[in-house]
């Protein structure tokens, strides 16, 4: 692992990420589309409520924050030497441990073991960071199929859509339009919209495919350094099947995902659960610490890990950036997001969404590409104040407009920093700052605004598109203060 | 006078209060000063009613906020190196709005720089900020007869107030203590209105869909107006509301609003500077009047 910054060529992001003017135009089809800002506030108010509800006494939710922020926050002040221990425990319970510092690289990893079994099918359970590396359309492009086993997942790629939540990737799918996929793309399937029956006709389908792939991925939700044990959350039993049936399992994570110790994984385990779908626990929780052991009568016989850096060493290496890496991915800041749940998740157009996309994303792709993402909040906080671990999003967020309206090269912490350095705008803002630093000029800026305020310009940027105009009171309030006296 | 300890969901430590200062600084602030005044008046009149000196420092400003939260953090700094010699006394600094507050109480200190002298004198001035309905209801006490007529209000809290001063329950006690005053709550209360400063400006399309939610939201709890103590989300939630009205060709605004101190003041029987609502109209000879709107806003210094 390096903690230096990576310079991404184009070629390393298999997907071409969208430049800032395709994402505004994403965001205002999304904003004027009635159907998905009525389905995502139904399905954020459900799920909001669902959070609320498992967290009914505040003092308690508080203590659970600190403490799951604290055990992150140690994890990966030992980030480093617990990546060691952790390779040196997996290695020793016969897990291979491989490094991929780029989408590429992992992606080449995971190839070569698919090759070297000669596999034609890779059944997978639900992997956000197979998402970031576009895992299935590498593996596609080489020859090798890549299934979706988790519900939500399996519907997207059936659509050929990428999810638009991390924890829910259907989200912005009714079950209209999901029956009416099936009908479409799964032969011999008439059009029913009854859930239960959807998802036997989807369970149906899969149950071949698990006894039939060659290959089983997971992703993980906490990598045990202490134990080397890959601990996964689920909810269909998915993640198990793809962990134990195919002869090989292969796990994928982003590097940040370790903790020492197993009792650090109960309270993250616990305010995961809870904070993302509501659930007290998950209907599975699977502790994977290596492949099929003489006698075992399941398991795979080969085990893989890899650890993905993509950018997260250039988050680390800020103390401040550092914090984007607490996250543990449940999706309550985009849950609760008044942004997110107007545009949805693919108007972003990144593989992480929301209030923990705009702050990731960056690190991922370099700011020339995302520089626009940390600007489209209102900075309400929300997502600050649900996030399990605390992480300061909005605080982060501001973090990185600097980083963006800075001058180029003055802080070479960042890739594409300075990506949206405007002379014209930093002009503007340097004046402000003298308007607003010295009170004389202030005072008779002021003076003149409300003096001439029937010269106040009618056309007021993005305020009058959609409001009447600002005007500046006849008197301010020192002119009325003085009246008064 | 006792010290109530108000819990705060912001992450913050719940605060102590002081008891009742004979003075008190008043921070403006320039949204204040320039486009509500009124605002500023009545808050200052509110005060004094209670026997408390208020002390306006001509020299102030701005908190810096703007540039901050755009990503200027030196273009912030300049301003707020110039407002930390404004409250030389150790009276309490009371601000009428939660963000200015919060940017004071919470940024300032770390924007400033490394400089350990200028560090410091902005905590000690974060330490004795308060926003100004916080300051009323836990330092001033304030308890006085409704002499207004019964009537239905509805109550935006701005999210800094929220989360940052953890203020959010301030407001909904102070309406509380008027006999004649009954609070509609509207659905997704804690949900931003959309004004985010220059997000406001930078995604129209994002901003006008939050703060056309809000207020519908607003709307439909059929109170006679809103009452906020936050005048950029008032801006911002009676200038949408003031475009609907244009655009349906009411004359009569749907959703006047004012801030707290207004109407605080104007139910308790003291003399408002703002207008008697409802009042919200488009501003003198500018579009809306040409095109058959509301007529002209009386200007906030003629009620006096």
């Amino acid at each position: 692992m390096s903690t230096q910054p990576q310079q991404q060529s184009s070629s390393s992001q298999p997907i071409a990420f969208v430049s800032a003017q395709a994402l505004r135009a994403r965001m205002h089809d999304a904003v004027n589309n009635p159907h998905l800002r009525q389905s995502f506030r139904g399905a954020m108010d459900f799920l909001m409520a669902k959070r609320a509800a498992q967290f009914p006494d505040q003092d308690e939710l508080d203590s659970l924050r600190a403490l799951s922020e604290g055990i992150r926050q140690y994890s990966l002040s030992r980030l480093p030497d617990l990546l060691e221990q952790l390779e040196a425990n997996l290695t020793r319970n016969g897990v291979k441990v491989h490094w991929a510092e780029t989408p590429d690289e992992a992606n080449a990893i995971m190839l070569d073991i698919a090759r070297r079994h000669s596999a034609k099918l890779i059944v997978k359970g639900k992997s956000m960071v197979s998402e970031e590396i576009e895992f299935n359309h590498a593996m596609e492009a080489a020859g090798v199929g890549a299934l979706e086993s988790d519900m939500g997942e399996y519907i997207v790629q059936l659509a050929g859509e990428k999810p638009s939540h991390i924890i829910m990737p259907a989200i912005h799918q009714t079950k209209q339009q999901i029956a009416k996929l099936f009908a479409e793309k799964i032969p011999g399937v008439d059009y029913t919209d009854n859930v239960d029956a959807l998802i036997r006709i989807g369970r149906n389908v899969l149950r071949d495919k698990f006894e039939s792939a060659d290959i089983g991925l997971s992703g993980v939700n906490f990598a045990v350094a202490e134990t080397g044990t890959l601990c996964l959350v689920e909810n269909e039993g998915n993640g198990r099947m793809c962990t134990t049936v195919p002869k090989v399992h292969i796990a994928i994570t982003g590097i940040e995902k370790i903790v020492e110790k197993l009792e650090h994984v109960a309270p993250l385990y616990s305010i995961l659960t809870r904070s993302a779908t509501g659930q007290a626990v998950s209907t599975y929780f699977n502790m994977i610490s290596g492949p099929r052991k003489a006698g075992d009568k399941d398991g795979p016989e080969e085990v893989h890990l890899v650890l993905l850096d993509n950018g997260r060493s250039q988050a680390y290496a800020d103390e401040q950036l550092r914090k984007t890496l607490q996250c543990i991915r449940c999706g309550a800041c985009m849950n609760h997001c008044p942004v997110y749940t107007r545009i949805g998740g693919h108007a972003y157009g990144t593989t992480y969404p929301g209030p923990i996309g705009k702050i990731i994303s960056p690190h991922m792709m370099g700011l020339e590409q995302t520089h626009l993402l940390p600007t489209a909040s209102s900075l309400c906080g929300a997502c600050g104040e649900v996030c399990p671990v605390k992480i300061p999003i909005p605080e982060l967020l501001i973090r990185l407009r600097g980083e963006a309206n800075s001058a180029p090269h003055a802080h070479p912490a960042m890739v594409g920093q300075g990506a949206a350095y405007d002379p014209k705008i930093s002009f503007v803002w340097r004046m402000w700052a003298r308007l607003y630093g010295r009170p004389a000029t202030y005072r008779a800026f002021s003076w003149l605004a409300t003096r001439f305020r029937a010269l106040t310009p009618r056309k007021q940027s993005g305020w009058t598109v959609a409001r009447t105009p600002l005007q500046p009171a006849p008197r301010r309030l020192r002119d009325m203060l003085k009246d008064r006296r | 006078m006792s010290t109530p300890v108000v819990s705060t969901h912001a992450g913050h430590q719940a605060r102590s209060y002081p008891s009742r200062p004979e003075a008190v600084y008043f921070y403006g602030t320039c949204l204040v000063d320039m486009f509500v005044p009124e605002a500023g008046m009545d808050a200052i009149t509110l005060l004094e009613r209670e026997g408390i000196r208020v002390i306006f420092p001509d020299n102030q400003t701005c908190c810096g906020q703007p540039a901050f939260t755009s990503g200027f953090p030196e273009e912030a700094r300049q301003v707020i190196a110039s407002q930390l010699d404004l409250f030389p006394g150790d009276y309490p600094i009371v601000v009428p709005s939660g963000s200015c507050g919060g940017m004071i109480r919470w940024h300032w200190e770390k924007v400033i720089g490394d400089d350990a002298a200028l560090k410091a004198r902005a905590a000690a001035i974060a330490a004795r900020t308060y926003e100004f309905a916080e300051f009323l209801l836990h330092v001033v006490g304030f308890n006085r007869k409704d002499e207004g007529p019964a009537t239905t209000v509805t109550l935006h809290t701005s999210c800094s107030a929220r989360r940052e001063m953890g203020t959010h329950l301030v407001g909904r006690e102070l309406l509380a203590r008027l006999g004649n005053v009954t609070l509609a709550n509207h659905d997704h209360e804690s949900e931003c209105c959309g004004f985010g400063g220059t997000f406001s400006l930078k995604h129209p399309d994002i901003s006008t869909a939050m703060v056309t939610d809000k207020v519908a939201s607003l709307k439909a709890t059929g109170a006679s107006q809103l009452v906020t103590a936050d005048c950029g989300c008032m801006l911002n939630i009676t200038k949408r509301a003031a475009r609907e009205d244009l655009d349906a060709g009411r004359s009569k605004p749907s959703l006047p609003g004012e801030h707290l101190a207004t109407f605080l003041l104007r139910r308790t029987g003291g003399k408002t500077c703002a207008p008697t609502l409802p009042s919200l109209a488009a501003p003198q000879g500018g579009a809306d009047a040409s095109r058959g709107g509301p007529a002209k806003r009386p200007a906030a210094g003629d009620a006096q």
